[in-house]
């Protein structure tokens, strides 16, 4: 009772859980990939998942716009349960963008084209504002001179801004990185990541697998590190770099932040 | 601290080309003694063969005479094309009617135009070939205000161009299709195209088409009877469907997943991402083999003739063996190679001006 009364008083209300996985698990034929899995991300939330190859990162996060499908527990994003229903997973996945590794742009439409489809064939936007919206998204991750030319013409670090322009176009309400810059060289990691700290900054809701621990350290709210399947510990950036629980998250740490 | 400041060297033009024209002889026709003697010899062999054959393709051939003055000459006999010219292009239809195949090839030729250019977006395209389709058959066959021609009268170049115009219209989009159902999830539909796909693809065009004249009746209701035009025109455009659903699918497996993937990300349903996103990219992957079986299947029309059609070919030899022209199957041959060959390199060049739309992306 007394607690109620000081969450009301001076206490701040949790933002509502935009995501929630419940006992999660996948299976690939007889492999176990994803383990136990127990994720509440709430409106606003940055939340970066870390972890070796192979322990189930990108598959936990493709498991949430549905590209793969879990065979146990559930998942519910912004209170929609998801299942197997297409309409269900249609509109599961207007709300949550996604960004790929390699970019996937649409190499035979010109940058105005890929970020137009979209608002224009899902949410029945007539084409001229649909340019509007591109335009400016466009402008916001500073590529607006590029929008006729093809994805081809452009570099790693202007394709993977487009992608992430695109993906606001649909104004979703969490964005999931899957390593947004594992493929990219040095000098064009940093132009991905101001982008997505700007995203960040106006509050986007947001999930990404990343190895960029500078990133994690100063943006996220919770660190979730992943191995085997399963998350293996799951803290604030500094509790989880300078005091880990769990031996396996030491380790790795100890492997990834040496060089 | 960095203190030197980096300035990029100037581009400079590569080396000029150390070759005059003598050298440039020297060096691709002459270099050794074996590449000398081999230029020699083909040298030799040009001027062998140049000179008879521009007499008798050119300078004694006859232009224009009859039959005899042709027996007289050495050259080749191009009156007799001249003469026959209506048969080879119309076979047997009507000689005052003929402003129908024509309008109609002249309505081709627009279509075609309107296409090649990419004036008109996809959609107008495929209305203006379905237009094209029904338009010609109502020329060519007659009725409704036009006189009736039975299709036993069809023949020659037209009906050469229709068997394969209609065959290419109709069996690429039904091929795309197929392609897709063999990719699909649904266990009937992906067995039911590998069954189809396989079983036209063992056998032979040629029992396609005998099979067709023959078994299509029984399939037909009572009393209906399709002409042999028609059965022909259904084998060769099920053959051809058969073969550009495996050139699609080949297209369709070399396509990235991540594309799929992105477009589900973004919403977009099933149908949506395959027409917009996943088959235009797969199209431009095997344009090459795709138009290979447009000009296969222009060459693969001439067996008609083993069901008693007169196409191109078969009209060629048929006028090379009337009483007024005997003995000229060379010219009837050549003159029918020579269209073919103007058609399909057209096609070819076509293909490649598509192939090159894509590359500058």
């Amino acid at each position: 009772m007394s607690e109620k009364i000081a969450e009301s008083r001076g206490g701040r209300q949790k933002p509502p859980a935009v995501i929630e996985l419940t006992d999660v698990h996948k299976w690939y034929g007889n492999f176990h990939a994803l383990k136990n899995i127990d994720l509440t991300v709430r409106k606003g939330e940055r939340i970066v998942v870390c972890g070796p190859s192979g322990s189930g990162k990108s598959t936990l996060i493709r498991c949430i716009n549905r590209l793969e499908v879990h065979q146990r527990g559930s998942i519910h994003v912004n209170g929609v349960l998801l299942t197997n229903q297409t309409k269900n997973i249609k509109e599961v996945r207007q709300e949550v963008g996604m960004c790929f590794q390699q970019f996937n742009l649409f190499s035979h439409m010109t940058i105005l084209e890929n970020l137009t489809l979209a608002p224009i064939l899902v949410r029945k936007m007539p084409a001229n504002d649909a340019v509007d919206l591109a335009m400016s998204y466009l402008k916001r991750v500073n590529i607006a001179d590029q929008h006729d030319k093809y994805p081809g013409q452009l570099s790693g670090g202007q394709q993977q801004r487009v992608a992430i322009a695109r993906s606001l176009c649909m104004a979703p309400k969490v964005m999931l990185f899957d390593e947004p810059t594992s493929a990219l060289d040095p000098e064009m990691i940093k132009e991905v990541l101001e982008v997505m700290v700007d995203l960040v900054n106006e509050g986007m809701t947001m999930i990404c697998v990343t190895h960029e621990m500078g990133f994690a350290k100063s943006v996220a709210d919770r660190v979730v590190f992943m191995d085997m399947g399963e998350i293996v510990e799951e803290n604030t950036p500094d509790e989880f770099f300078d005091n880990p629980q769990v031996d396996r998250t030491q380790s790795f740490l100890n492997q990834i932040l040496s060089h | 601290m960095a203190n030197l400041v980096f300035i990029p060297a100037p581009d400079l033009p590569p080396p000029p080309g150390q070759v005059g024209i003598i050298r440039w002889l020297k060096l691709n026709f002459f270099k050794d003694t074996f590449s000398s003697v081999l230029t020699l010899l083909g040298l030799y062999f040009i001027f062998w063969i140049t000179g008879p054959l521009l007499s008798w393709f050119i300078l004694d051939a006859v232009y224009a005479g009859d039959s005899a003055a042709c027996n007289a000459a050495e050259g080749a006999c191009w009156s007799f094309i001249r003469a026959q010219i209506k048969l080879f292009l119309f076979g047997l239809f009507p000689r005052d009617l003929l402003w129908r195949p024509i309008l109609a090839a002249a309505l081709l030729a627009i279509t075609f135009a309107l296409t090649a250019t990419r004036i008109i977006p996809v959609l107008a395209m495929v209305l203006c070939w379905t237009a094209l389709v029904l338009i010609s058959y109502w020329l060519f066959a007659g009725g409704f205000g036009l006189q009736s021609v039975p299709t036993t009268k069809w023949g020659g170049l037209m009906l050469t161009l229709m068997l394969s115009v209609i065959g290419i219209v109709a069996s690429i989009p039904l091929g795309i299709l197929l392609a897709l159902g063999r990719r699909s999830k649904i266990g009937l539909i992906s067995f039911l195209s590998v069954v189809f796909i396989e079983s036209i693809r063992g056998i032979p065009l040629v029992t396609i088409l005998f099979m067709a004249t023959i078994l299509l009746p029984l399939f037909m209701a009572q009393g209906a009877d399709l002409s042999t035009v028609f059965r022909v025109q259904i084998g060769i455009i099920l053959f051809s469907t058969a073969y550009i659903a495996e050139v699609v699918r080949g297209g369709l497996q070399g396509i990235d997943s991540g594309q799929q993937e992105a477009a589900d990300a973004l919403g977009l349903s099933g149908w949506k991402s395959t027409a917009l996103i996943i088959l235009p990219q797969a199209l431009a992957n095997v344009l090459s083999p795709l138009i290979g079986r447009c000009i296969a299947l222009l060459k693969d029309t001439a067996l008609v003739i083993v069901v008693g059609l007169l196409d191109f070919l078969g009209i060629a030899k048929a006028a090379a063996q009337s009483a007024l022209w005997l003995g000229f199957e060379a010219e009837a041959f050549i003159f029918c190679a020579a269209i073919y060959w103007v058609l399909c390199f057209g096609l070819s060049r076509y293909g490649r001006s598509l192939e090159q739309i894509g590359a500058a992306k």
